[in-house]
């Protein structure tokens, strides 16, 4: 889509250089870069996270020359970066919370992906490049949670390196790999550390990879129609995209502020500020808030299928929720890009983000807890009969009716009864499940499917039609400030 | 285009007000002497609140002893002299995990975007921690330095190196920590100097134990951060020894707490285990029982005259009640858990504003950028 360059060297050296490196007609290019006139603020997220990465990789090695990685002093050394380190509170406050700033970034354009269909032809290769970064980018976040070595990381690490563990055949012995020994220690704060370090630059990789497929086919937009006249539909990316994004990073870093200022553990777990003692397990091991959707998808697997048990199905079905995502081009099969003329389909997306965020609440509490009660407590006599091994539950309304039942019970049997709380809700685990099967529903039916069965509005003709059309301009001839965009 | 104007006029609303309430929170907040009125005639010596504490305070004693004006066993509404409004203690809403915390009258004064520390309250509630809290928990994440750092407890611009701080020095000689005895390499307790740290009570962690009946007694350095609640938490714990309902049964060396984030459903016996009571039970005894003996000032015979000698009161003149005392060692581990609190919030409020009027006038390039563009 590009077309041929118009960068035209000025100086002797310019010249000179432009035939041996052209690294300035890389640049000029890439700002010159014909990107359709019609692309909203859902379109910002890229540029806000290419900053959310530079942010976190200055802010991080900056923390690296402060972090001891060693089970005696990391949580110290973390403490004392907040401490005595000359403004480390702020660096620290940064990358902890521009964690979530990025997962928070990265969802948003994931979602807007999945609803103006960027990842469909020509487009599966920039997609697929995401989620790779994506899945990086969960790898790194998660070896970087447990380096403060607080409760929450170090449990939360345990319950992690131990699902890995039950892969079958080739599990047990990457989990030994990964925690360089067989219980988490020394070895594995060191290598989680060192990987920390490392998989960010991967990342940072992968984005020009991510950037450069990009450039190939140029941006989707908003109507998913193909750009038709570069000079009618497009606009150079300077000065037009480079201030748009500017305004839209400038927005996000005060919602990122206001938690660096003011809410710097907002996001977290009080737990996590407990030293990390391997002989006191937490009462309830979440992970941070943008892992919780996954999490709930691994415990609502509570059912063996055929010779495959729970936990084995749970774990594939949390990874087989990021990996579903490498298949998306593939499964939708509907030739309209954006779910602007897909009426079923924006239904079935708007009640899949629903279900996305759902999944986090269910991830954050207990699955045997429940959403809603249907009415009051009551009470339950337990007792186990002799000759029988079920235990017996008799309910009652009243605390006076449960003791004059148990009274009337063998002295033998009572001995052994106990009255309990007895509640009735719907638990959290019901809804996880319904919102997990719906997470998969609408990858693996609804989208193929719906490329079947429903029938598309009509989309406009091109992006320049489309423009036109929304300011209600009679005439067909809008001025366009970018003729030198391509020629 | 419609949401970014909206957008743009909420930001514009909001800027001018952050802007004014930057304004406002220009005031100084550090104070240049330390802000601990003696009523002694002292010299322009720079106060120190620690004066009336002899010795290394000994482990609370259970029971209250005669000069005690409150009984450990009072339910923590007759004993807030701040007067808190009475919680609800009862059974039916308190089932575990509901918590409830106090909140002192009027809130806390370090909450909100431009609450600063308490600065009074900080030193009065060190003076709890060394008296009362220092015997079984350690602040392992804290120097003696720290507590004159800017927006600490004992700041003074006197003495931009906390080091200097004579008021740091005296608290800090007043513990004593192990060091390498340079001429014979055996360990040896000294006076501390401002660069030591807090000294921990045990060596360690089976010491803890054994001294406290199977029981480690957290640090203290971070408990603000590391308790849901933070230090509302605090501040309703210790005031939460309350009498155990009749049927809780209180196992020896545990102690009824309507405030800790416990269960009471195994030791509540015969009764109707929805209507448990709240909170749950810890092998740390009542500790603020007797402190007003410790917190007074000395009472050096015609020094101050004679009445005020008796009177149960911090160096401020402040009453040590439980529920003062529970405030203030608050506010201290709140500033302890996360001392930058106030520089962080300073910033907070000049960089908002910043980035509210970047990106206002990055808006309006943009619409300049953007005026000849149907979009």
């Amino acid at each position: 889509m590009s077309g041929p360059s118009t960068y035209e060297p000025k100086t002797g050296f310019t010249k000179w250089l432009d035939q041996r490196l052209p690294i300035v007609r890389f640049g000029a290019d890439l700002m010159e870069f014909p990107t359709p006139k019609n692309l909203n603020y859902w379109y910002t997220f890229g540029g806000i996270l290419a900053v959310c990465l530079v942010v976190q990789i200055v802010s991080g090695i900056v923390l690296a020359m402060h972090y001891v990685a060693s089970t005696q002093d990391a949580f110290a050394s973390v403490e004392r970066i907040m401490r005595d380190v000359d403004y480390g509170w702020l660096i620290r406050n940064i990358h902890a919370n521009g964690a979530s700033m990025f997962f928070l970034a990265v969802y948003v354009h994931m979602f807007r992906g999945l609803y103006y269909g960027s990842y469909k032809a020509p487009r599966e290769v920039i997609w697929i490049l995401g989620v790779v970064i994506y899945l990086l980018m969960i790898g790194t976040a998660f070896m970087g949670y447990v380096l403060p070595w607080g409760q929450m990381s170090f449990h939360g690490s345990a319950v992690i390196t131990n699902l890995i563990g039950a892969i079958p055949l080739v599990g047990p012995v990457i989990k030994t790999y990964l925690m360089g020994g067989p219980a988490i220690g020394d070895p594995t704060l060191n290598r989680f550390f060192s990987l920390h370090y490392l998989l960010p630059f991967v990342i940072a990789g992968i984005v020009a990879l991510h950037i450069w497929a990009l450039h190939v086919p140029g941006n989707n937009n908003p109507t998913g129609v193909s750009v038709k006249d570069v000079k009618k539909d497009t606009l150079p990316f300077h000065p037009y995209y480079t201030v748009k994004d500017g305004f839209a990073i400038l927005v996000f870093f005060i919602l990122f502020a206001f938690f660096v200022f003011f809410a710097p553990n907002a996001l977290g777990h009080a737990e996590n500020a407990i030293e990390a003692n391997p002989l006191q397990t937490p009462a309830h091991i979440v992970p941070e808030w943008y892992l919780l959707p996954f999490y709930a998808i691994l415990r609502a697997v509570t059912f063996d299928i055929g010779p495959i048990e729970a936990k084995l199905l749970g774990v594939i079905a949390m990874f087989g929720s990021v990996g579903i995502l490498f298949v998306v081009p593939w499964l939708d099969t509907s030739k309209v890009r954006s779910m602007r003329y897909r009426p079923i389909a924006k239904q079935l997306f708007v009640l899949f983000v629903v279900a996305c965020i759902g999944l986090g609440f269910c991830g954050a509490n207990d699955p045997d807890k429940f959403v809603f009660k249907y009415g009051p407590d009551k009470l339950a006599l337990i007792y186990t009969e002799g000759g029988t091994t079920e235990p017996k539950r008799e309910i009652f309304d009243q605390y006076a009716d449960a003791i004059s039942a148990q009274g009337r019970l063998a002295d033998s049997v009572k001995a052994k009864s106990a009255i309990e709380i007895h509640s009735d809700g719907f638990k959290w685990l019901w809804l996880s499940q319904i919102l997990g099967a719906y997470y998969f529903l609408y990858f693996l039916v609804f989208l193929p499917m719906l490329g079947i069965i429903e029938k598309p509005k009509a989309r406009p003709p091109s992006i320049a039609e489309s423009v036109r059309k929304k300011h209600g301009s009679p005439a067909a001839s809008a001025v366009n400030p970018a003729p030198q965009a391509a020629e | 285009m419609r949401f970014a104007k909206l957008a743009l006029s909420g930001f514009a609303v909001l800027a001018i007000g952050a802007i004014g309430a930057a304004a406002i929170a220009q005031q100084p907040v550090t104070p240049v002497t330390p802000p601990v009125e003696q009523p002694a005639p002292t010299t322009a010596a720079p106060v120190d609140p620690n004066a009336p504490v002899t010795a290394p305070a000994a482990t609370p004693a259970p029971e209250a002893p005669v000069a005690a004006p409150v009984p450990a066993v009072t339910p923590p509404q007759t004993t807030a002299a701040g007067g808190h409004g009475g919680e609800e203690h009862g059974g039916e809403h308190a089932a575990a995990g509901d918590h409830h915390e106090l909140t002192p009258a009027g809130g806390w004064k370090h909450d909100g975007f431009f609450g600063t520390f308490d600065v009074n309250a900080m030193q009065r509630g060190f003076k709890v921690y060394k008296a009362v809290c220092s015997s079984c928990h350690g602040m392992k994440l804290l120097s003696f330095r720290n507590l004159g750092d800017v927006g600490a407890p004992f700041y003074d611009a006197r003495y931009p190196n906390p080091n200097d701080n004579p008021v740091v020095k005296k608290i800090a000689s007043e513990f004593s920590v192990p060091k390498v005895d340079p001429d014979s390499g055996g360990m040896v307790s000294v006076p501390g100097i401002p660069a030591d740290r807090f000294p921990s009570p045990y060596p360690n962690a089976i010491a803890a134990s054994v001294a406290n009946g199977g029981a480690v007694p957290p640090d203290l350095s971070v408990i603000v951060k590391a308790r849901n609640g933070g230090a509302g938490y605090i501040y309703s714990l210790l005031q939460g020894f309350v009498t155990p309902p009749a049927g809780l049964n209180v196992n020896p060396g545990q102690h009824y707490n309507a405030y800790f984030h416990g269960d009471t459903a195994s030791q509540w016996v015969g009764k109707d285990p929805r209507s448990k009571p709240p909170g749950g039970f810890l092998a740390m005894a009542p500790p603020l029982v007797n402190l007003d003996i410790r917190l007074r000032r000395d009472c050096v015979e015609g020094a101050q005259g004679g009445a005020a000698c008796n009177q149960d009161t911090f160096d401020d003149g402040k009453t040590t009640t439980i529920e003062q005392q529970a405030h203030d060692v608050a506010v201290f581990l709140a500033w302890a858990s996360d001392p930058r609190t106030e520089a962080r919030k300073q910033l907070g409020v000049a960089v908002i504003p910043f980035l509210l009027l970047l990106s206002i006038l990055v808006f309006l390039s943009y619409r300049r950028i953007w005026r000849n563009v149907e979009h």
